[in-house]
């Protein structure tokens, strides 16, 4: 039966939210198979060099040790990169753990120990004693961005610096109004809940069951099978639940890769598991160093941009992302230059981690805007509106959708904006200066392939399949919405079954692709299953739906009916019965349109508006309001969806505030590697925040109508608390985190 | 070079004592012995490879979780009382609020449910260099030299550091306690003595392996406080890097007798700078008589930071815990003292 719980827009809580609230949800190091094996990784404690001599004997002799592995033993592999490259593989050559005596970067794992117990094999890992000769550690972006190159190779051809336009040297040079400034954001280090950890049931007939904390179990699976050079039916990845993940989880981890080779080595099944420490010498979000040129005119209008950023990565690897194009794209804007290089660095290859790109390349963007309305002597808001585009000057592609004005004014009124005095330091609190300031955010909508099947019974009851990963976002909740709806059905009768690579294909869980193509991928599924009914309830006698079209159709109380008369119909288990089917399955396949991309694009947007207020003598920050207003197309479940932006935007305050990978540049080795010391925002830290979504009607970013949100949160959030921050003290700060200590050297004098 | 590997396993014996004597009597036979009460530092040092103690003794099942009166008006807190037991006694909260503020102001509710009065007292340092074995500390390995001496070091001491440690005390319970001028009863294989707080902790010196100034076998059996005249002028202030759970860049326990305008008695205790809590009572006494204004409290500032220096990415903490003196004073004076609950600066 129809309701108000089938539809788009119903805040449904998670179905799987007491799975997990009751702790019955199992992660990946959570299964078990009796006899099974445990593994420790030991990691280098140099940042760059070589082992001279490894000695395992201790190690080997402890009690319960079963095996220690290092460069000298480790069981044989692939030999070509191409094997090593997963979906998400950057250009270069993929750390393959063990290989050889080389450090790349201090945390590298140089050892494996397998053992009957988990206590065993860290114990036995403390034996493991190790020379080294070192080589110098290069791990300070400021240092060795002098040696920046542009990379050879380009991850993605999206990812290149667009052809510059204008001339805008000459219009920088020209304009009464300019900006030239730098900005410095230090690395984040991913820490989702759930720690990387794999376990690998190894069944009797040899067959791998793999539980890995992955965003994509086909990838994990494809991974596994090129490397070991395994037939793809033989190994089966699961990644039921995943305690978060944010792009920490797309590339496969070097526990994957120990779990397996150890099970296949040893005939056992095996589970490795990482730490908090370890979770800090993987992917990570790179320090960036960002020049922003920008200038103005008298009225307002944007004359010029040039953004030129500079990014670290390994020595191994050149991890890309979009930092810079973003700003040929979010204002109008005729002489636009930008450039984008990396540095090597003796630190892992960094990753995607939430709006990669976008997430750092705003935090420049959006503080230069700022500035540069303070140059014109203009609203900071007004200036944005001022040089509002409408189409995508980078490719001169039309936009599908742009509600972004509609977020400037939405967000600005529930903010109270109007009431902002321009001048900084003008608006106080008792002992503490206010600061009001904004930002905007663009995040792609993109659609990624992605196949599902949908399987209806007699009973109103729908199976939902595929490869796709629910990280945390709530995509088993809003695929059982949407197969809900396009079946007639309440979402309570939906089985979901998802996070297993034996699924129809999905791509990697980020992008924040996933609800607009695997969505979209489960409504074709159902359209499916409402083909294949209407042509077996056409082969029936006399049947009532002799003459339909699948587009009149709709489900009604388990019946096929037309839509706009149901009493015409048949129910579907006299349908079913009477071809003698039990059940009627459907599969749904999505891909992009090519020749739509030709001349659309679609992204996400956003207004951010942050209030601070920092105590005068001290410098103290708090910030007590934001404000997100968010257009990203259609909101199939406000409640997840809110979810979604909120922990974007206190992921932005982290950002903003206080997350800094703290490196010992003597040694290259990060110090603060755990959460007492590395610092993300406690709960007295967020305050109120709301969020707005102004809803697009938007049928070309996806056959659904969604955009996507997983990204789209964090964007601008902290060059709008930088604003704030300005507007409060009357100082700009372009070092990233804006710690106490920054804020309080530049409070306005007494 | 760092050689990471061969260290000791993690095996460790047992105890659980039944007397106060048993648990003198077990530590004092085994110097790698470590006692257990609350465990929220030893058994994170533990999993961290930082500590390995041959030996645990567990003393919660000993009587030390009362907090009695005293004849003068004071009170004796007991060593396994545990934190939110001592914050939200009555009695503590009317005659010395400034060490419940100062016990809310330090880490999360579970955190305070769990950790005890003793144990606050020898939890140890954060610095980065300690917590990680791969890397140097006169502290955690004596001889090896201090990492966070031209490392990173920005949570680290402005006073009394020396060449070869530069850790800070993290406590909070602890600059309330120093300010009040607390005494701490230790109970060893000699008998009882009693240790006056600011001699317990010491600053690192030639041995910054050693935290205070408590001798093997040694346990903190109590905490006593004498009456006192400050309940109504006092204040915590704590400044970290974010508005809850961290540790202090800086911390002020102030406390005021002031009679008519002018300063009877001052305490000034600071946190987050010093291997110890700091305090200097010959300092505090030149202020007796003095007027309690925010001009005198930046000279009481000028005078306990004389001899601070940074060490470079901490050399913020210098006018920081000025600016943080002369406040946490003014709140003092005013009767406003900072309210930990609430985040905004009084």
């Amino acid at each position: 039966m129809l309701n108000e719980k089938n539809i788009f827009g119903f805040p449904l809580p998670r179905i799987d939210g007491p799975l997990k609230t009751t702790g019955t949800a199992p992660y990946a190091a959570e299964y078990h198979d009796p006899g099974m094996l445990f593994g420790h990784a030991f990691y280098a404690t140099i940042a760059s060099g070589r082992i001279v001599s490894i000695d395992t004997a201790k190690a080997e002799a402890y009690p319960g040790v079963v095996k220690v592995y290092t460069h000298k033993n480790r069981p044989d592999t692939a030999s070509s990169d191409d094997a090593w490259k997963d979906e998400v593989a950057v250009p270069g050559h993929p750390l393959r753990p063990l290989e050889n005596d080389r450090i790349l970067y201090d945390g590298q794992p140089i050892a494996l120990v397998i053992a009957e117990s988990f206590e065993a094999a860290r114990d036995a890992a403390d034996l493991i004693q190790v020379a080294y000769e070192a080589d110098e550690p290069h791990t300070n972006i400021e240092v060795e961005k002098a040696k920046s190159y542009v990379p050879p190779e380009a991850r993605k051809e999206a990812f290149l610096p667009t052809d510059p336009r204008g001339d805008a040297e000459g219009a920088y040079e020209a304009a009464p109004f300019k900006i030239d400034a730098e900005y410095v954001q230090e690395g984040e280090h991913h820490n989702p809940m759930e720690l990387f950890g794999t376990t690998v049931i190894r069944g009797e007939d040899g067959y791998l069951t793999v539980h890995d904390k992955t965003q994509g179990s086909q990838n994990s699976h494809d991974y596994v099978c090129g490397i070991f050079k395994l037939k793809p039916e033989t190994v089966r990845v699961v990644n039921a639940y995943v305690g978060g993940a944010f792009g920490s989880g797309l590339r496969p981890k070097h526990q994957l890769f120990f779990a397996v080779m150890a099970s296949l080595d040893l005939k056992r099944s095996v589970r490795v598991e990482m730490s908090r420490r370890e979770m800090f010498y993987l992917t990570w979000r790179p320090a960036t160093v960002q020049r922003m040129q920008v200038a103005a005119d008298a009225e307002g209008r944007l004359m010029s941009v040039r953004h030129h950023a500079v990014q670290a990565t390994s020595l191994y690897e050149d991890y890309q992302e979009n930092v810079v194009n973003w700003s040929g794209l979010a204002y109008k804007c005729d002489n636009v230059k930008l450039s984008y290089e990396l540095a090597k660095t003796t630190l892992s290859t960094p990753g995607d981690m939430r709006a990669p790109g976008a997430a750092t390349g705003f935090l420049a963007l959006e503080s230069a805007i700022d500035e540069l309305a303070y140059k014109v002597g203009m609203d900071p808001l007004e200036f944005r509106v001022k040089n509002f585009v409408t189409y995508d000057q980078n490719d001169d592609l039309k936009l599908t959708s742009k509600a972004l004005d509609a977020c400037y004014r939405e967000g600005a009124k529930r903010f109270g904006w109007s009431k902002r005095s321009q001048e900084p330091g003008s608006m106080r609190d008792g002992h503490d200066l206010v600061g009001w300031g904004t930002a905007t955010g663009v995040w792609e909508a993109t659609l990624s392939p992605a196949e599902a099947k949908v399987r209806l019974f007699p009973d109103g009851k729908i199976t939902v399949m595929a490869a796709a990963s629910d990280i945390g976002t709530g995509t088993y909740t809003i695929l059982a919405q949407i197969a809900a709806q396009n079946l007639g059905q309440t979402a309570d009768r939906v089985s979901v079954l998802i996070g297993d690579s034996t699924m129809p294909k999905t791509a990697v869980e980020g992008g924040s692709w996933t609800a607009a193509s695997s969505g979209s991928a489960v409504q074709a599924g159902c359209l499916e299953v409402k083909k294949t009914l209407l042509s077996l309830a056409q082969k029936m006698e006399n049947s009532p739906l002799a003459g339909a079209e699948v587009e009149d159709l709709a489900i009604r109380d388990n019946r096929l009916v037309l839509d706009k008369n149901d009493q015409m119909g048949l129910a579907i288990a006299d349908i079913l019965g009477s071809n003698g089917m039990s059940s009627v399955e459907g599969h749904g396949k999505i891909a992009p349109d090519e020749e739509q991309a030709k001349e659309w694009v679609s992204y996400t947007h956003s207004a951010i508006f942050v209030e601070v207020k920092i105590d005068a003598e001290l410098g103290v920050p708090r910030v007590t309001k934001i404000v997100s207003a968010i257009a990203a197309g259609k909101i199939i479940n406000p409640k997840t969806a809110r979810s979604q932006i909120l922990g974007g935007v206190v992921m932005g305050l982290g950002m903003a505030m206080q997350e800094e990978g703290m490196i010992d540049h003597r040694t290259g080795r990060i110090m603060n590697h755990n959460l007492a010391e590395y610092h993300i925002p406690a709960h007295a830290d967020v305050q109120d925040i709301e969020v707005i979504f102004v809803e697009e009607e938007d049928d070309k970013a996806s056959p659904i109508g969604v955009k996507g949100l997983g990204e789209i949160g964090i964007v601008g959030v902290g060059a709008a608390v930088a604003n704030a921050i300005f507007h409060a003290t009357g100082t700009r700060h372009r070092h990233f985190p804006i710690t106490i200590d920054k804020i309080m050297e530049g409070l306005p004098a007494r | 070079m760092r050689h990471p590997g061969g260290r000791r396993v993690r095996h460790f014996s047992y105890t659980r004592a039944e007397t106060l004597g048993h648990a003198v009597a077990a530590l004092a036979a085994n110097p790698q012995a470590r006692v257990l009460a609350g465990g929220t530092n030893l058994i994170d040092l533990m999993k961290y490879d930082v500590e390995h103690p041959g030996a645990i003794v567990d003393i919660n099942r000993l009587p030390l979780r009362d907090i009695e009166e005293l004849p003068n008006g004071g009170l004796r807190i007991g060593a396994l009382v545990s934190n939110s037991a001592v914050a939200y006694d009555p009695r503590v909260a009317e005659r010395y609020p400034l060490l419940a503020s100062a016990i809310l102001a330090g880490a999360s509710p579970q955190l305070r449910n769990a950790a005890t009065t003793g144990g606050n007292l020898l939890q140890r340092t954060r610095c980065y260099y300690f917590y990680d074995p791969a890397t140097p500390c006169n502290k955690r390995e004596p001889g090896s030299g201090c990492g966070a001496i031209g490392g990173v070091n920005r949570i680290h001491a402005i006073l009394g550091a020396s060449e070869h440690c530069i850790a800070v005390h993290p406590s909070d319970m602890c600059v309330a306690l120093a300010a009040l001028s607390a005494t701490v009863e230790v109970e060893g294989p000699d008998g009882r003595r009693d240790i006056p707080f600011t001699d317990f902790h010491r600053l690192p010196g030639d041995h910054p392996e050693r935290d205070n100034t408590m001798h093997q076998g040694e346990i903190v059996t109590a905490i006593r406080l004498e009456g006192n005249h400050f309940a109504h002028h006092h204040s915590y202030l704590k400044l970290r890097d974010r508005l809850s759970y961290a540790f202090a860049l800086i911390s002020v326990a102030a406390a005021l007798d002031v009679k008519d305008g002018q300063i009877v008695d001052m305490r000034v205790a600071l946190g987050g700078v010093a291997h110890k809590p700091w305090r200097d009572t010959l300092a505090e006494a030149e202020f007796a008589g003095q007027p309690a204004t925010r001009e005198t409290f930046a000279t009481v500032a000028d005078r306990l930071l004389a001899g601070a220096q940074g060490q470079g990415d901490n050399d913020f903490k210098v006018p920081m815990a000025h600016k943080a003196i002369v406040r946490a004073l003014s709140q003092a004076a005013a009767g406003t003292p900072q309210i930990q609950a609430e985040k905004h600066v009084r």
